[in-house]
């Protein structure tokens, strides 16, 4: 399953105003993986998905996505093999309704009309909101809305999923909910977030980046229970690992 | 402030009203469109003059409203809050026109028939056109649009900004409120505070369109905008025209109320 | 400032609908010549930010009241005349259906009113020749101030035109011209403060956004040929131009008209009524639309149409078609309604 290899190699990137962001990440990551990006603000998480997903170009180094290499000429072919769920919905579901967001990915890729209702509705379906489809997404719930970005993503049919916060301002219950739906998921995950013990559960490896570095990578359990490398990285252990305040148990 | 505020409600008020189902809302927007324009071209193509012979033209919002199931409070809302407007530019005839006419042997300002005539004319064009969105949604207005030819450029463009009013409304109403706690007179922004409130959310909103356009790139999009389904009006649709067309048609042609108080009058004789 | 169903008629408002749909043909063509996708969504989300900033209350400093703005000057300097003028008649549009601002008809009026003198003759001919290739605060005042000025001065005088083309109002050109054209200087200069204050924001914190702005125009920057073409389709549309005029936002053109109306109304109480004839065939731009000498020749002319002969018989007869016809309508809502209901108990 070679082609559904997401790598890295040695990547740079410079903002126009001088900000070096990314300072040279390699990693390679396997078919099915399920993979956190974790680090404090600012330390280069969301600049590297959008270097995956070639919004943003990198100064130096290149992304490969099962053998092919990213660039001009297989952008739109590796998109369509990636889906990012971006840290705010709003920002991703751009038209009037459920039903034209989640299927504009599909009418984009010229599908007819029959093929594109199909793709719209397992998408629904896979996130659990079919019976939202004709609303518009500014009477979706944070929750709701989460889901539906989702849904625009599964309905281009990706290989690999890139998460930005996918759990960011839901209540707990859509936390719960959201998770769920991301554990049936065979996709390959990549998936930042500021929320240790959902990343804990989700993902099997995890990388810490800070100041635009791999600083850590490897298995969830021993990076996350790792007190001192997660204070260096502007984190702290998750909830779940830590001593419990009410009972006074210790971990 | 009410303003904003007011308008988050009224803009998902209309737009919850449009994804009512009902006859009305069946109907194609293209021929919701033509009807509701044609019936307004008709309705100010009568003189300053013209009151009673204006009153068959309720029958149309009337039907509208009645049978696309729009209650009239939010019409009549929003048709108050224009009235004042109306009446107001009405009122100036009087002082204007000094002819008179008789009515009932009373002498009356003939400036006082505009001020009726525009008043009439106005809540009628008022009506329609809400009872249009009310019933149509705005992608049915964007569906009419493309099957005028507009090109799909345009339309997606009007689309964005109507997805993201809301949003923005919302921006700015909580930047706004964030200014009111802290101000004095919060019922209207400080000249120095114009450029850095009004600025701050610009360059917010600029960001926003990065991100949208690169979720639109994302998911294929390469200048082109791909609709779905263009469906073509059916014969309802042509009937709903053709019916109210001939009706505003016959009401142009004859003055309908006169002719019925004439039959009236003739039988009480 | 906007133009209103109840009182445009249908030459105006489709010669109107007409020169805005051949603009808004033209800036398309152009927008998509551009080849800069990256305007689109720009343009959506732009709309939708001045269609918010249009609510909020902007304190007038020294008068206790406040000013709105229109937004049609920002747009264009950050998005170019074309896309500037298309953004502004999608949020026209909006307001023209969610709000019933205008009316359907107007709708062109207000598009071409508000969307054309500013980015297509105000923001080249003005601001760009004031500001020049450097930014420098003051020029940037200043050019925000005038062009919005100027931008609002000939919407204004658009409506003006608009209004006593179409004659069906008894109002005289002069005293609408003397009370719109200052009531606009003062919208305007507002306008001009809010936008040279945005701009200066912006310019201070994100500098790149004016200059892309500005890089992307190359393609569309105006000719004097160009402009000429603009000014041809003003030319048709003012030729054909008949109308009423409303408003829908207590801005300049309301207060117009109650400047207008107090100051008709202090004419009234003189008694004679020879001197308001007077006054009137003075300010009077057409005859045939300033006073009606006592015209009841005039009028039942005018109204033949549809009050023939107003004598005492018809006038009853229409008075009890009249109610008739209310009743009718009502009895037709009543009867949908009960359908609805019963339908709905099914």
């Amino acid at each position: 399953m070679s082609h559904h290899i997401t790598e890295a190699k040695d990547l740079f990137y410079e903002y126009p105003d001088g900000h070096q962001a990314v300072n040279g990440i390699s990693f390679r990551i396997h078919h099915g993986e399920s993979v956190g990006v974790i680090g404090g603000n600012g330390a280069g998480k969301s600049t590297l998905l959008m270097l995956l997903m070639g919004i943003l170009v990198p100064s130096q180094g290149e992304v490969v996505i099962g053998e092919v290499k990213l660039n001009k000429d297989t952008l739109s072919m590796i998109r369509q093999r990636l889906g990012m769920v971006f840290q705010n919905p709003d920002d991703q579901l751009f038209m009037t309704t459920v039903f034209d967001d989640v299927a504009f990915g599909p009418r984009s890729l010229k599908l007819d009309e029959a093929q594109v209702e199909q793709r719209v509705n397992s998408a629904l379906e896979q996130v659990g909101i079919k019976h939202l489809k004709d609303r518009a997404p500014f009477k979706l719930s944070a929750g709701e809305k989460r889901a539906a970005a989702i849904a625009t993503v599964l309905s281009m049919t990706p290989d690999i999923l890139i998460l930005d916060e996918p759990t960011s301002s839901l209540d707990p219950r859509s936390r719960r909910r959201l998770m769920n739906i991301l554990k049936g998921f065979e996709h390959t995950k990549i998936i930042t977030s500021h929320d240790l013990d959902m990343v804990l559960e989700l993902c099997q490896r995890v990388m810490v980046i800070k100041d635009g570095l791999i600083i850590s990578d490897g298995q969830t359990k021993d990076i996350l229970t790792n007190k001192k490398l997660m204070e260096e990285a502007g984190l702290e252990l998750p909830l779940s690992l830590q001593n419990c305040p009410a009972c006074g148990k210790t971990k | 402030m009410p303003n904003i505020v007011n308008a988050i409600y009224n803009i998902r008020q209309f737009d919850e009203l449009a994804r009512q189902d009902s006859l009305i809302h069946r109907l194609h927007p293209l021929a919701k469109l033509l009807a509701t324009l044609g019936y307004t071209v008709v309705l100010v193509s009568y003189d300053k003059y013209a009151t009673i012979a204006l009153l068959p033209f309720l029958f149309f919002p009337v039907f509208m409203a009645a049978a696309g199931r729009i209650p009239a409070g939010p019409l009549l809302k929003r048709l108050l809050y224009i009235e004042p407007m109306i009446i107001c530019v009405g009122l100036l005839n009087p002082l204007f026109d000094r002819g008179t006419t008789s009515i009932l042997g009373q002498t009356m300002s003939s400036g006082w028939l505009i001020f009726i005539s525009i008043v009439i004319k106005g809540s009628l064009a008022v009506t329609s056109a809400l009872l249009l969105m009310a019933t149509t949604g705005m992608d049915g207005i964007a569906l009419s649009l493309r099957k005028l030819k507009v090109p799909k450029i345009f339309v997606l463009q009007l689309m964005l900004t109507y997805r993201y009013i809301s949003v923005l409304l919302e921006e700015a109403a909580r930047a706004i409120q964030a200014y009111s706690l802290r101000a004095f007179n919060p019922k209207s922004l400080k000249r120095e505070v114009w450029g850095p409130m009004l600025g701050q959310i610009l360059l917010r909103t600029v960001d926003r369109a990065q991100r949208v356009y690169d979720a639109m790139c994302l998911r294929g999009f390469i200048g082109e905008y791909h609709t779905g389904k263009n469906p073509s009006p059916g014969f309802a649709d042509y009937l709903f025209v053709a019916g109210w067309g001939t009706f505003i048609a016959a009401s142009r042609a004859v003055n309908l109320p006169l002719w019925l108080g004439n039959i009236l009058a003739g039988a009480v004789k | 400032m906007h133009m209103a169903d109840a009182l445009i008629s249908p030459a105006v408002g489709g010669a109107m609908w007409a020169a805005t749909a051949g603009v808004a043909a033209y800036s398309i063509k152009k927008v998509q010549d551009g080849l800069d996708q990256k305007k689109i969504p720009l343009m959506g989300v732009m709309g939708a930010f001045i269609f918010a900033a249009q609510m909020i209350n902007f304190s007038i400093p020294g008068t206790g009241s406040s000013g709105h703005l229109g937004g049609g000057l920002i747009l264009a300097i950050l998005l170019g005349p074309y896309a500037g003028f298309l953004t502004m008649a999608s949020i026209l549009t909006i307001q023209a259906l969610f709000f019933a601002d205008g009316g359907l008809l107007a709708l062109g009026s207000n598009i071409f009113n508000l969307g054309f003198f500013t980015c297509f003759l105000a923001y080249p001919l003005i601001y760009k020749k004031i500001v020049g290739k450097e930014y420098s605060a003051k020029r940037s005042m200043i050019a925000s101030m005038v062009t919005a000025v100027v931008g609002l001065q000939m919407g204004a005088f658009g409506v003006v035109l608009e209004t006593v083309f179409s004659g069906k109002t008894e109002l005289p050109f002069n005293a609408f011209v003397l009370m719109m054209q200052p009531i606009h200087l003062a919208i305007g200069i507002v306008e001009g403060l809010i936008t040279a204050a945005v701009v200066s924001f912006v310019w201070k914190a994100r500098p790149e956004i004016l200059e892309k702005a500005a890089l992307n125009q190359a393609l569309g920057s105006l000719s004097i040929k160009k402009v000429m073409i603009g000014l041809a389709v003003m030319a048709v549309f003012t030729g054909a131009v008949l109308s009423w005029f409303a408003s829908s936002h207590p801005d300049g053109l309301e207060w117009s008209m109650f400047k207008t109306s107090g100051r008709e109304e202090l004419e009234t109480t003189d008694p004679t009524h020879e001197k308001l004839a007077a006054l009137q065939e003075k300010t009077a731009f057409l005859p045939d639309y300033g006073f009606k000498a006592s015209g009841n020749e005039v009028q039942t002319e005018e109204q033949s149409e549809n009050w023939p002969a107003v004598s005492g018989g018809t006038t009853v007869s229409g008075l009890v078609g009249g109610l008739m016809t209310l009743l009718l309508a009502a009895f037709m809502g009543f009867v949908i309604n009960m359908r609805n209901k019963t339908g709905k108990k099914a």
